[in-house]
Formats: structure tokens, C-alpha cells, sequence
């Protein structure tokens, strides 16, 4: 059985971001970039279920500018046993992602399709439920517990939802995408990064998998949230009706 | 590949101490040890043998339980009955080779492994940890060095040979901990890769006006300036750093961001055979997480440590070998520098300009001044150096640059402006007395590491360079032809970075005796002698020692952060992109856990509070209402400043999990 990962190259997570001087996004020239920590979680659990025996085969896949290579590299430190790239410049917003995937899916043929929940950057959330509803395949989102059961093809999820856990089966082939108590990832050993550095990685183009970009959406703005304003404290309960009904207006 | 085996038997043997000789790289055998986990410790080298522990082996998980993810995959040549023997020292699992070859006992199982060779490099498991060997092992990917790498390549490729090149970097990228001024004096780069600027190196604003101003609490005075700044660039270091970095990489060196190196290999004669990088996944109490992973062993037949000034490893080195006693050189000394990049206002930026004041607001017995240079895109970087041999311990460094904000002549600049980063880093200022003998059984020590910096220019990173170059020169000759790497300190000697330390040496232990003499001094050196005087001054006691005791000094009151032109450190410590794993282990260890609240509390009033640039060290009151220092490693910004100042020396950095600490980016 194969499992096929998606990985995003983003901004790192401890990186102190500020929004470019022209609005048009953040700055993201000289600033450090590391694998989704979403998506390391979901390699991670496609890694164990293959360390169990369940699989054979673990490909990663990243989508974007050449130095996607970079992040996959990384993939392939950590245990993948095959990289993919697809190389598309410009703005790749879920729903093209999720048509390369379904192209992808119709070529490699997985059995499992695990992608992070969603990615640090833009928290978009919509990949993996995108991609499950084109290749019509059951979805198990936000998962925190992943059980497979290979003679069935099954696979129980549970997902971490607001009102608590909910535990889900599906008939494999299926589509995951990892919450972060799902499993901790492992580090990458320096021999392994070694070794990954002569690992082929194939490349497609979007031209290749015959599908469209074009995007439906175009950012017009990028701004910093308001600076959080000082509190006010109030002496008496009648300044705080004053400044209540007087100045916010909300009574 | 194969797997290796954790070992977890206890020895308490001395002379089991030493890790054994990865002797030549043609031996083919290796010997892995299995032991059971619940092995009762062996007592002695010859004596009983727990025999009956020995199990069958267990092919997919460690004694730990944790499986390892590499294949299991091995030739079994033969089952000798040789007994390996392990101690369990402060930080790794080391067998002694020679013992095993002497002892002889029935009864127990090791398997003879055939040992993977592939072209220079070797997986061996003498310990339980994986090893690979390189020609040149280079600790630290800073100016020193990647010159050092860099410069070996191409020597390679002159001559036709080749050699593997390594550098491991604690940084999680390269660059990450790299922080400098810097007004960037392009000789070793010329010399190096004449042709950076074809190649686009990230060094664009020349210098284009030079100042020196005495600043007083509210006025600003204009000195003839002291620097010659003709020909240099404002530059980003840790940007040229990651562009070294690049070029190094092409040239076929290979660069580990991430790792930390932690532990010094030795061989049975006591040369240095290499480096281990530190165990990750340890918890704070010190257990295996989950995702624990043995750090690796990196064996060199030369170790080139450029760790940067205060480097953990080259300081046990330098004690470890009396480096500093071989050449009677003094003690090193040091200064603190923080430094913020500003964005300001199109019309308020002058590319290229350069800005040095002394003066306000240290006093006549306090050295240090301040820098203001003018980079490209609008961005400025500004700074305060003050020297760690201070006497008031209530002085607080980074309390000290946030007032410096303030002076009229500087705040206009800044008014409109913001704070892209925030960083610290401590540097030499002990010059040509402090230099010790850089070379030791089995490599040598480079750039900042030894010390280099040129304080009256204040300039480190060109001699930096040129101190790796000389050392890859001189490791190519020890590798290629059999020379002695002695070759490295006579080529220091003759070379320009020798000259331009020694007219250097007097300017800063000038400063012994108060400001107004150390400029009077400087003034005779700089413009009546022009570097020819006959004698050399000494510098005065070590950093750590020059700290008076708090009742003898009077506190400082420092104003409040307005948040605009000033700031508080966790505002300042969030700009620096500083990220610790949080479940580690603190790396900054209490040689003695009393002495804090003995010591530094009562005489010192904490000092280690008011020095730390980045808020680690905290008195808070404990249930008893007792003062107990608090340790937040996490926020360490790698400065080594505590390593210095720490009054009793008591306070030891050691490395973090590698990947943890700044993130500079412009700095």
C-alpha cells in the first residue's frame, strides 16, 4: 500500500513576521522557511503506519517554486522513501492544489492520501477536504488518533471536533489530514539528511498533469491587525455606563 | 546501513574513560556490542563478566523500546567471543577498543559486523552512536569558518584532489546566530573570492562619511575621527554569511545547519578525533521523549573549531591543552554588544553612513561607545558595546542602549522608525596580548574562537577570515603532504592580520586607568607613534574578577521603556526570533547550585539579572519569600555573556539542542 504526504514550505513558526511595506503580503525575502509543522505531523503518522508494516511506500509530495526542493529533502531525512515536485510559480491557492493532488492521485495511485490540517501560513483548512471531494474519497479531518485495518482497507479516525472526539470509519482509499495531537514528529538524523541529499526527486509541471491554475481569488490587501489599545480602568460603576453607552455605544 | 544498539551497561573503571581510536580508515572489522538492558553494572576490566545476560538478539527494537527507523540490514562474518566493555560517561556511551582486543571470555556473543565503506565516509559503531568521518571536521558556520571550508575546495580543485568538508552549525540555518556591527573591510574577501561582487554578495553601501562624537547626557561633541574607513562596506554579516554559505555549498562543502556540537572526541593518545553532536529529545528531567535520537559522532582527520568568540568547545580546548600558557598570552577580555535594526523614514537615511560615540551613557570608568550605521533599504543598525570588565554590577547593559535611544542627537533618526530586530552577542577585545597558541593535537582553532578582533578599528570579521584561510592552507599541507599543522601559527605570524594586531595592541588596555587616559594614550599611539611603541601594555584583571561588590557601588535607576524609541526585553527578545525547545534540559549549568543565592545574590545583588540581554537569569521570591534564582533558558540569545561576567565562574553555557536560539536575519 502506498501513502502519499503533502508537505508546504512556510515561513517557520518562530519567525517574527511583518506585512511588506506595499501591502501586498508579508515579507518573507531573508526570513527563515521550514516544513508546515501540520505537515511534519502528517509524514510522521505516514512514516509509523509504514514502520507497522501497513504500507510500503511513503511519497512526499510539495507544490510551488523550486525551493520547495528544500522541504522535501527534509521529507526525505526523516524517513519518505520518494519526493515529488511539482514546480509552479505564482500564487497556488487550495483549490488548485487540490486538482494537482487529484492528478497526482490518479498517476501514483495511494491508498492514502495524508495532508496537514492546514498550513501556518494562510490557515486555509480547505486542501484535504477540497481533494477528497474531487477524488469522491471519504475524508478523516483533524485527526488525533489514525487505526488501520489492512485486511478490511479500513481506517478509523478519530477527529478532534468543538463539541469533543468523534470516531469515524472509512473504507480505504482515503484522505487524512493530521490535527496536532496526533503524534509528535521525529527529528531528522544527520547521516539521513546526508543520504536524502542524493535522493532523486521527480518534477512535474501543472502542464504535465494537465491541469489549470488560475485562481479564482486575487489578494487585494495585507495589514497588520490594530495595535490592541491600553485598558481603561473605571472608578465607579455610573463612569463605566458613561463610557459604555458614550464612547464604545454599545448600550 | 545498519542499526546500532543503544549500550546500557554501567562500568566503573577509570581506564575504560577514553572513547577507543578509530585507528586507521582501512579496517574492516567492527565489533557491535549487544548487551541486555538490565545488565548489574560490570564491575572491572578482567574481572567476572555477567555472561549469563547475554541474550539472542532483538532485531527491531533498542533496549530502550524505541525502534530505530533506519533497515536492519548486515553481514554476519563471524561470532568471535570478545567482550566489549562500556562506561556510561557524562555524555555518551564510548567502548575501549584496546581493552576488547586483550580480554577473552567464553560464554558471551558479539557480532563481527562488515563495516559499509563508501568512498571517504564510514559508518562505524565502535559507541552506540553512528559516526561519520570526514577529512576536515569545522565547527561553526561563521566568516571564519566558511573561509576555512571555502578555501580548502579551491585548493582541491587546484590540485586536483579531493577531500570532504564538513561544517556543523548550531544555528537552524546558517547565518541564524551570526551578529556583527558591521562596517566590513573586504581584504580577506578579496583575497578569498575576488569575485564577489560578479557573484552578487550582499555587501552594496560603501561607506560614505565617517563620525566620532563624545556624547554627553544632552549634547553630542564631534572628535576627529579615529577610522580610516575608506574602501569599506555597512553590510548585514549574517546576510554575507548565508551567502558564503551558498558559495561554500556549491563548492561541494557540506553544511549541517541544526546541530550542535556538544561533546569532544578523543583518541587513546589524547588528539582530538572529532566531535559529537548533542542527544535530541531529552525532556527538562532529563528522560527520553519520544522522538528521542543519539547524537551523531563526526570524526575528522583535522577539527577546525570557528565557534565565535566564548566557543564552548574551543574554551575546554584551550584549557584542556594550557593554549593560552603555551604562548604566555594574557586572559581574553570582553565586551557585550546589543544591537537593533531600525526601519526609518526615507527622508532621515543616509546609505553608507557611519556613526561611532564614546561618552554617554557609560562613565569615565566603563568602556564601550556606540555604533549607528546606515545600510540600504532604509534599514540602520544601532548598537552599544560595553566592555565586561565594568565595575558597578548594578550596571545593565541593555537598560544602558535603551537610554542611548534617547539622546537628542540620536533619537530624531529613530522618531517614525521600527525595530526589525533585536540580538546580543559578546565579543574579544583582548587583541594580540589574549591570542593563544591556536594549534592543538589534532586541529586547530580559528577566527573569533582564538580572537582576532582588531578593537581600535573595531573590526573582527576580515581577520576571521583570513585566520581560516591560513588554517585551511596549513590543513592542507598536514593532509596532502604530510606537514605539521604547527605551519597554521607560523603562517599566522607572518601574515597581515599579525601586523595589523600587534600596532593595534596598546589601544585598548589603554582604558585600564579611566576614559580620559585611555584617550590621551590612544591619542600619543595613534597619531604621535603611528603603532611603533616600544612597549605593550597589559590588560587589567579578568572580566569576571573587576566586578566590585554591590555595597561599594551605588544602583542605577533606569528610566521605563516608552515603547517607541525604547523597549522592555521580552518586547526586545521577541524581535530576535529566539525559540528553544522548551522540554530540554537547561544548558546553562550551575557548576555549584548554591552559589547564586550565596554569593552572587548577597555580595554581587545578582548581577547575572542585569547583564543577561535576554532576561534568563531572574531573582524571584520563592513560597518563603526567600529571592531563588530562576533559570529561563529558553530565552538564551547564545551571547555567552554569563559564561564571562559570572563572578565566580560558576555559571557554564553549554550547547542547547542544535536548531534552538536566535533567528537573525539582517544582523
Amino acid at each position: 500500500m502506498k501513502i502519499m504526504v503533502a508537505v508546504k514550505r512556510v515561513i517557520d513558526y518562530a519567525v517574527k513576521i511583518r506585512v511588506k511595506p506595499d501591502k501586498t503580503g508579508v515579507e518573507s525575502q531573508n526570513v527563515k522557511m521550514s516544513m508546515n509543522p501540520f505537515c511534519e505531523i502528517a509524514l510522521e503518522e505516514a512514516l509509523r503506519i509504514k514502520e507497522g508494516g501497513m504500507a510500503s511506500e511513503v511519497v512526499a509530495v510539495s507544490m510551488g517554486p523550486a525551493h520547495c526542493v528544500d522541504t522535501l529533502r527534509t521529507g526525505l531525512a526523516m524517513g519518505a522513501d520518494r519526493a515529488i515536485h511539482v514546480d509552479a510559480t505564482g500564487p497556488l491557492y487550495p483549490l488548485s492544489v487540490a486538482k494537482l493532488f487529484k492528478a497526482l492521485v490518479e498517476l501514483e495511485k495511494p491508498a492514502l492520501l495524508i495532508l496537514g490540517k492546514q498550513a501556518i501560513d494562510d490557515d486555509c483548512n480547505q486542501t484535504g477536504q477540497m481533494v477528497a471531494g474531487l477524488l469522491g474519497w471519504p475524508q478523516g479531518t483533524f485527526a488525533s488518533k489514525v487505526v488501520l485495518d489492512k485486511e478490511k482497507q479500513l481506517a478509523t479516525v478519530d477527529r478532534e471536533v468543538d463539541g469533543g472526539l468523534e470516531t469515524l470509519c472509512m473504507d480505504l482509499p482515503a484522505v487524512i489530514t493530521t490535527d496536532l495531537r496526533l503524534n509528535q514528529p521525529r527529528y531528522a538524523t544527520l547521516p539521513n539528511i546526508m543520504k536524502a541529499k542524493s535522493k532523486v526527486i521527480k518534477k512535474y509541471t501543472p502542464q504535465e498533469l494537465n491541469v489549470e491554475i488560475k485562481s479564482d481569488l486575487e489578494v487585494l490587501q495585507v495589514t497588520e491587525p490594530p495595535k490592541r489599545k491600553a485598558g481603561v480602568i473605571v472608578s465607579s460603576v455610573d463612569e463605566l455606563i458613561d463610557k459604555l453607552k458614550n464612547e464604545a455605544h454599545v448600550i | 546501513m545498519f542499526r546500532l544498539l543503544s549500550i546500557s551497561s554501567k562500568s566503573i573503571s577509570n581506564s575504560l574513560r577514553k572513547s577507543s581510536s578509530i585507528s586507521s580508515y582501512s579496517f574492516t572489522h567492527l565489533e557491535t556490542h549487544l548487551c541486555n538492558p538490565t545488565n548489574s553494572p560490570i564491575s572491572s576490566n578482567s574481572s567476572e563478566f555477567p555472561s549469563n545476560q547475554f541474550n539472542s538478539i532483538n532485531p527491531t527494537k533498542t533496549p530502550d523500546g524505541y525502534s530505530f527507523s533506519h533497515r536492519f540490514d548486515r553481514n554476519f562474518s563471524s561470532f568471535g567471543s570478545k567482550i566489549g566493555f562500556c562506561k556510561v560517561s557524562s555524555s555518551g556511551y564510548w567502548l575501549n577498543c584496546s581493552n576488547l582486543r586483550t580480554c577473552e571470555r567464553n560464554g558471551s556473543e558479539v557480532l563481527r559486523v562488515q563495516r559499509f565503506v563508501s568512498g571517504l565516509r564510514s559508518f562505524s559503531s565502535e559507541s552506540d552512536r553512528e559516526s561519520m568521518e570526514y577529512d576536515v571536521v569545522i565547527v561553526g558556520a561563521g566568516p571564519a569558518g566558511l573561509s576555512a571550508a571555502i578555501r580548502l575546495k579551491q585548493m582541491c580543485i587546484e590540485k586536483g584532489v579531493d577531500l570532504s568538508v564538513c561544517v556543523v552549525e548550531k544555528g537552524a540555518e546558517v547565518g541564524a546566530h551570526i551578529l556583527s556591527g558591521n562596517v566590513f573591510e573586504p581584504r580577506a574577501l578579496d583575497e578569498l573570492l575576488p569575485q564577489w561582487k560578479q557573484e552578487e554578495a550582499p555587501i552594496s553601501v560603501p561607506v560614505s562619511s565617517d563620525k566620532f562624537w563624545f556624547l554627553t547626557k544632552n549634547r553630542a561633541f564631534s572628535l576627529p575621527c579615529p577610522f580610516d574607513n575608506k574602501g569599506n562596506y555597512v553590510i548585514s554579516l549574517s546576510q554575507l554569511v548565508r551567502w558564503m554559505g551558498t558559495k561554500a555549498e556549491e563548492l561541494g562543502v557540506e553544511i549541517y545547519p541544526g546541530f550542535a556540537a556538544s561533546e569532544i572526541l578523543y583518541d587513546a593518545k589524547d588528539t582530538v578525533i572529532g566531535i559529537a553532536t548533542n542527544d535530541m529529545g531529552v525532556a527538562k528531567d532529563g528522560s527520553k521523549k519520544e522522538i528521542f535520537q543519539r547524537g551523531v559522532e563526526l570524526k575528522g582527520r583535522i577539527m577546525l573549531l570557528a565557534e565565535g568568540c566564548r566557543g564552548s568547545i574551543s574554551e575546554k580546548i584551550m584549557k584542556k591543552y594550557n593554549l593560552r600558557e603555551k604562548r604566555h598570552a594574557q586572559h581574553q577580555t570582553y565586551a557585550l554588544g546589543i544591537k537593533e535594526v531600525w526601519e526609518i523614514e526615507e527622508d532621515k537615511h543616509n546609505p553608507g553612513s557611519v556613526i561611532h560615540t564614546l561618552g554617554w551613557p557609560l562613565d569615565q570608568k566603563t568602556y564601550g561607545g556606540s555604533f549607528l550605521y546606515h545600510l540600504q533599504d532604509r534599514q540602520i543598525a544601532i548598537g552599544l558595546v560595553v566592555a565586561l570588565n565594568y565595575q558597578n554590577p548594578f550596571l545593565n547593559p541593555y537598560e544602558e542602549f535603551q537610554k542611548l535611544k534617547h539622546h537628542p542627537a540620536i533619537k530624531p533618526l529613530l522618531k517614525g522608525g521600527s525595530v526589525l530586530q533585536y540580538g546580543a552577542r559578546t565579543l574579544n577585545e583582548g587583541g594580540f596580548q589574549s591570542i593563544p597558541y591556536p594549534v592543538f593535537p589534532g586541529g586547530a582553532i580559528i577566527g573569533c574562537s582564538a580572537g582576532f578582533l582588531n578593537v581600535p578599528k573595531i573590526k573582527g570579521t576580515h581577520t576571521a577570515m583570513k585566520s581560516g584561510m591560513l588554517a585551511a592552507e596549513a590543513t592542507f599541507g598536514v593532509l596532502q603532504e604530510g606537514l605539521n599543522l604547527e605551519t597554521y601559527w607560523d603562517a599566522l605570524q607572518n601574515s597581515w592580520i599579525w601586523e595589523e594586531l600587534y600596532r593595534a595592541r596598546n589601544y585598548r588596555p589603554a582604558f585600564e586607568h579611566g576614559l580620559i587616559p585611555g584617550l590621551a594614550i590612544s591619542g600619543v599611539e595613534h597619531y604621535i607613534l603611528k603603532g611603533r611603541s616600544p612597549f605593550t601594555l597589559k590588560h587589567g584583571k579578568p572580566d569576571h574578577e573587576a566586578t566590585k561588590v554591590a555595597r561599594l557601588c551605588s544602583p542605577i535607576q533606569y528610566p521605563k521603556p516608552d515603547g517607541v524609541l525604547s523597549f522592555d526585553v521580552p518586547t526586545s527578545l521577541h524581535r530576535s526570533n529566539t525559540n528553544h525547545e522548551h522540554d530540554q534540559p537547561a544548558h546553562l549549568r550551575l557548576r555549584d547550585p548554591k552559589i547564586p543565592e550565596q554569593v552572587n545574590l548577597p555580595n554581587y545583588a545578582g548581577p547575572e539579572s542585569r547583564y543577561c540581554p535576554a532576561r534568563v537569569y531572574e531573582y524571584n521570591p520563592d513560597e518563603k519569600s526567600k529571592l531563588k534564582l530562576q533559570i529561563n533558558a529558553q530565552n538564551c540569545l547564545h551571547c555567552k555573556a554569563c559564561d564571562i561576567k559570572d563572578p565566580k565562574q560558576n555559571i557554564e553555557w553549554t550547547v542547547p539542542e542544535g536548531g534552538g536560539g536566535p533567528g537573525y536575519s539582517v544582523m
